[in-house]
């Protein structure tokens, strides 16, 4: 991946259609009418103190974002992690392998187990997911008492703060086997049922936990959506003769169809990642067989086995296939003709 | 939540009353008692799946043992409230010192965090800026990949991180996502109003302080939250480069004692003599874990809409 074209490419990707390049200029055209005139080292004069501002960020960047890329050679050498406590030491001192662990990757059915698991997360979840904040925004925005409407935001939204430690622990003591629901069905005089440890219903399980924490801070971006269309539209359908329904199927729907549209776009270029955190929690409860997915799947071999060039192959396949998507996805995005890919 | 229902009483109530709905557009129908119902009713169910298990988590830590064990677990219904569960976790053990961690990495990381985030996004707010443009790519293209756990872990390693709270702070420092956020909102900021404080002689530093930052204080309180949200729940940085178990944050101590069910390390005087329910020491560490996210949040909410939605890049 070369510098120039990515970089490029992502801020067109970024850029929204109809506020780009006019705000910049039009906001201070008498600035960058000098701007043109002065020589570089007047620019740099004049701008130093805000280059300076950005170092440290750009710093950081270049340390944890950019140089752990060069990392990845350890793909393709059998890498050898008790040469020297130094990671870079040991790079350089490892034997290189070209394609070995790669190969042994496409034989290894652990890593095809891993590649179907998540595949399987990602459906379940676009599926089961992905229409329930927009749903909620539906009914949160017909709710028009201001207080009522707060409130409600208020509780919605807080699940999104907790941790993933915190909603796991709050699923285990509600479904776990030692939990609220295995109490009720005791008492009752059933068995008590550990829906925590089930590898088959565990997609869903996952599932029902994003829901819990996430669906609610999901529908900011729908309210804002439903907010800018003008009153006057539904005024005009309503005196046309346009009932409730109608109202919402012609107006309301079509103003929320971009954004619907963009973050389908956005979720499918992420399909690889589907809830890393979440899923380490949960993977000795259920077991490698469900549990596993690509994320964990590194995670295992590299942290836990010390097998680090194969871990580092595994995460280069996904890494290498995830910006595919992602660029895949801006791309369908253009050719939609919508806007601002990062209004998340 | 019936106060979703609406009566004609109500309509006719103006705006002042918070409680009331606004008065209904002339064109608009009467919503029907059906509708109004099942809207009540779905709304109220999505709200009780969120609060019931907290108020289970809650109620629970304030249990004695005895209403623990005659409710056969998990209590619904308070009686007699007791605050031992907390005594005993803040009485300097394990959960004491991981909390003090966590509160710890929280408030430098956050702070860390902001002066890195707000210096930046100002600096690339002033559009025609020398380099900006590149600047601001080398940021974009991060969100377009990851070098990889594998990778980053080495580097961090090599580093001479492990079992430094620096491995906990720097390398997930910085969210470009909310970089680019305050920079939009900075860009908003009329330059006429910058040029007159660079007119009275003031520099880039004490623009950004005196004259920028304080008309952005809602934008600030959402990106502040959300960093400090992150540090607060972060575990994961803490399992790989923290080998020492007294250096653990909460949130991997609550691992420990909640998922893990193991038995908190030096207690308890009070779970021997019999007072004191396992159960009621994991609920309030759990509790523990969400009562400043709980408290804090609502106050941003009426901004958070600002945080998700400025971050639109322009040129």
């Amino acid at each position: 991946m070369s510098h120039s074209t990515v970089p490029r490419s992502s801020a067109e990707a970024g850029t929204p259609v109809k506020t780009a390049a006019a705000s910049g200029d039009a906001a201070r055209p008498r600035e960058k009418r000098v701007t043109r005139k002065l020589s570089l080292r007047h620019r740099f004069r004049r701008d130093r103190v805000l280059i300076l501002m950005t170092l440290p960020a750009v710093v950081l960047l270049l340390i944890f974002n950019y140089l752990p890329i060069l990392g990845n050679v350890v793909a393709f050498q059998d890498y050898d992690p008790y040469i020297s406590d130094n990671g870079i030491v040991s790079i350089l001192h490892s034997p290189f392998v070209g394609l070995e662990n790669f190969q042994r990757m496409f034989d290894d059915p652990d890593f095809w187990n891993a590649v179907e698991n998540t595949l399987v997360l990602f459906f379940v979840q676009l599926l089961l997911f992905f229409p329930i904040p927009v749903l909620l925004a539906l009914l949160i925005n017909s709710v028009v008492r201001p207080r009522v409407r707060a409130v409600a935001q208020a509780v919605l939204y807080l699940p999104h703060f907790f941790s993933w430690v915190l909603v796991i622990a709050v699923f285990q003591q509600m479904f776990g086997g030692a939990g609220m629901l295995s109490q009720l069905l005791r008492e009752n005089g059933h068995d008590g049922l550990n829906i925590m440890t089930n590898p088959d219903t565990f997609p869903f399980l996952l599932t029902a936990q994003s829901v819990w924490k996430d669906a609610g801070w999901g529908i900011i971006v729908f309210l804002a959506a439903l907010a800018s269309v003008s009153p006057d539209l539904y005024e005009a359908a309503a005196m046309d003769g346009a009932g409730r329904w109608r109202r919402m199927w012609h107006i309301t729907l079509p103003a929320l169809r971009p954004v619907i549209a963009l973050l389908l776009v956005l979720r499918v270029g992420d399909a690889l990642t589907v809830g890393f955190e979440q899923i380490l929690l949960q993977r000795d409860g259920v077991g490698p067989g469900a549990g596993e997915v690509l994320d964990t799947f590194v995670w295992w071999n590299g942290v836990r086995n010390q097998d680090f060039g194969y871990a580092a192959a595994a995460g280069l396949v996904k890494g290498v296939v995830s910006i595919g998507l992602v660029l895949a996805a801006n791309k369908v995005a253009h050719l939609m003709g919508e806007q601002g890919v990062y209004q998340k | 939540m019936t106060a979703v229902i609406d009566t004609p009483a109500d309509k006719a109530a103006a705006a002042p009353r918070p409680w009331a709905a606004p008065p209904r557009p002339s064109w608009e129908e009467e919503p029907s008692k059906a509708g109004l119902a099942a809207k009540g009713i779905v709304l109220s169910f999505a709200c009780l799946a969120i609060l019931f298990p907290l108020w289970i988590v809650v109620v629970t830590s304030l249990s004695s043992r005895k209403t623990i064990d005659e409710a056969g677990g998990l209590v619904l219904v308070p009686k007699g409230i007791t605050f031992i569960a907390y005594e005993e976790l803040l009485s300097g053990g394990q959960v004491t010192r991981a909390a003090l961690v966590s509160i710890f990495v929280t408030l430098f990381g956050t702070l860390f965090s902001m002066t890195v985030s707000v210096l930046c996004a100002y600096g690339l707010s002033r559009s025609g800026t020398l380099g900006h443009r590149w600047i601001l790519m080398t940021l974009l293209a991060t969100m377009f990949f990851s070098a990889g756990l594998i990778p980053t872990y080495l580097l961090v390693q090599s580093l001479g991180l492990t079992d430094s709270y620096l491995a906990l702070i720097l390398p997930s420092a910085i969210s470009v996502f909310n970089i680019l956020v305050l920079r939009g909102f900075f860009m908003g900021i009329s330059q006429e109003l910058i040029d007159s404080a660079r007119i009275d002689g003031a520099g880039d530093l004490r623009i950004l302080l005196r004259v920028v930052m304080p008309l952005s204080r809602a934008v600030l309180a959402v990106i502040t939250l959300f960093y400090a949200v992150g540090y607060w729940s972060a575990w994961f940085n803490a399992s790989l480069y923290l080998n020492q178990q007294d250096m653990m944050p909460l949130q991997n101590v609550m691992i420990q004692l909640v998922q893990r069910q193991e038995a908190p390390v030096g207690l308890s005087q009070a779970i021997r003599t019999g007072q004191l329910s396992g159960l009621a020491i994991q609920m309030a560490v759990m509790v523990m874990a969400l009562l400043p996210v709980a408290v804090l949040s609502p106050f941003v909410q009426r901004h958070f809409k600002k945080g998700m939605l400025t971050g639109a890049v322009k040129g």
